[in-house]
């Protein structure tokens, strides 16, 4: 992070960000208890941990003030993150897809 | 031979060799950990509807996972504070939230340590289940990185805090790195959690 900090202000930031995980964490536990479909629960849970590790990640390791070259080498990790989750999904895609077409291939026109 | 750049700022990019050194490793270990949640994903649709089952069975335990969620949580505010102490120049406050840290990581582990117990008790095994071998993994790679970091603060809290009287900012800047690698493991089980005890 940059040189020239106020250490006071950062900590009072630090304290405000610790807050807002403890209610984040209650949230996502609370949401368990919600009587909602499962991908409705698992887009309600995600989010919640999404926004608790935007905030760990821009606070807590000062990425909202950090050098570019730290910025260009986290953009790049993120998309191979990205490429590296959308993998799995992409298989169960094509398999669906290939299922779906043996049905229709066996169905009588 | 002196090694350059291990506190000033290196021209090109603006960074000592610590911070650059510490994030690319983070980003080597977002890989590693990315590759075990899509093979979580992988697994969890190949599940066939019986991934609920499954973790029915495992019966993990929420409050504590919980617990153990607010403890690491705790443990990243003392780390970030050992770090605003070092910048303010107060060693002893540094060492408090040092061990503070560390503590907290020992916490996290001796509720692991239970929860752990508590599932071999009840003959739950890496090869009793799908859902059990990707929770122990993951989870298990987590502990052991509790573990590394553990070390490493230790190291700077302890011994390695003689160099503040010689070289501050050094150790100053090696809190950071050694904060930012705490706060990684810490983002992890922010995942790990709700993933494996919530959905």
């Amino acid at each position: 992070m940059s040189e020239h900090v106020d250490i006071d202000k950062q900590v009072r930031v630090y304290f405000l960000v610790f807050g807002a995980l403890m209610v984040g964490t209650a949230a996502t536990v609370g949401a368990y208890y919600l009587d909602v479909s499962v991908p409705v629960a698992l887009t309600i849970g995600l989010f919640i941990a999404s926004v608790k590790a935007s905030l760990v990640a821009c606070f807590f390791m000062h990425l909202i003030d950090e050098k570019r070259i730290i910025y260009w080498t986290l953009a790049l990790t993120v998309a191979f993150f990205i490429a590296l989750m959308a993998l799995p999904l992409l298989t169960s895609v094509t398999d669906q897809v290939g299922e779906f077409a043996e049905v229709e291939a066996h169905e009588p026109h | 031979m002196e090694i350059p750049y291990t506190v000033e700022a290196h021209p090109e990019t603006g960074l000592n060799n610590g911070k650059i050194g510490i994030w690319l490793f983070l980003t080597s270990e977002v890989m590693l950990f990315g590759a075990l949640f899509a093979t979580f994903i992988m697994l969890r649709i190949g599940s066939d509807g019986n991934w609920a089952a499954m973790q029915a069975e495992a019966e993990l335990n929420i409050p504590l996972a919980t617990l153990n969620t607010a403890v690491l949580i705790a443990s990243s505010l003392t780390m970030v504070m050992a770090w605003a102490s070092l910048m303010r120049g107060q060693l002893g406050r540094f060492k408090l939230f040092g061990w503070m840290t560390v503590g907290c990581g020992g916490i996290f582990l001796v509720i692991k340590y239970f929860e752990y117990t508590a599932k071999f008790e009840h003959h739950h095994y890496p090869e009793s289940s799908t859902f059990l071998a990707i929770y122990f993994a993951m989870t298990g790679l987590h502990a052991l990185h509790v573990i590394g970091g553990m070390a490493w603060n230790a190291y700077f809290t302890g011994p390695g805090s003689k160099v503040f009287h010689t070289n501050r900012q050094w150790l100053t800047d090696r809190v950071e790195h050694s904060g930012l690698f705490w706060h990684f493991v810490d983002l992890v089980w922010i995942f790990l959690f709700p993933v494996f005890y919530l959905l």
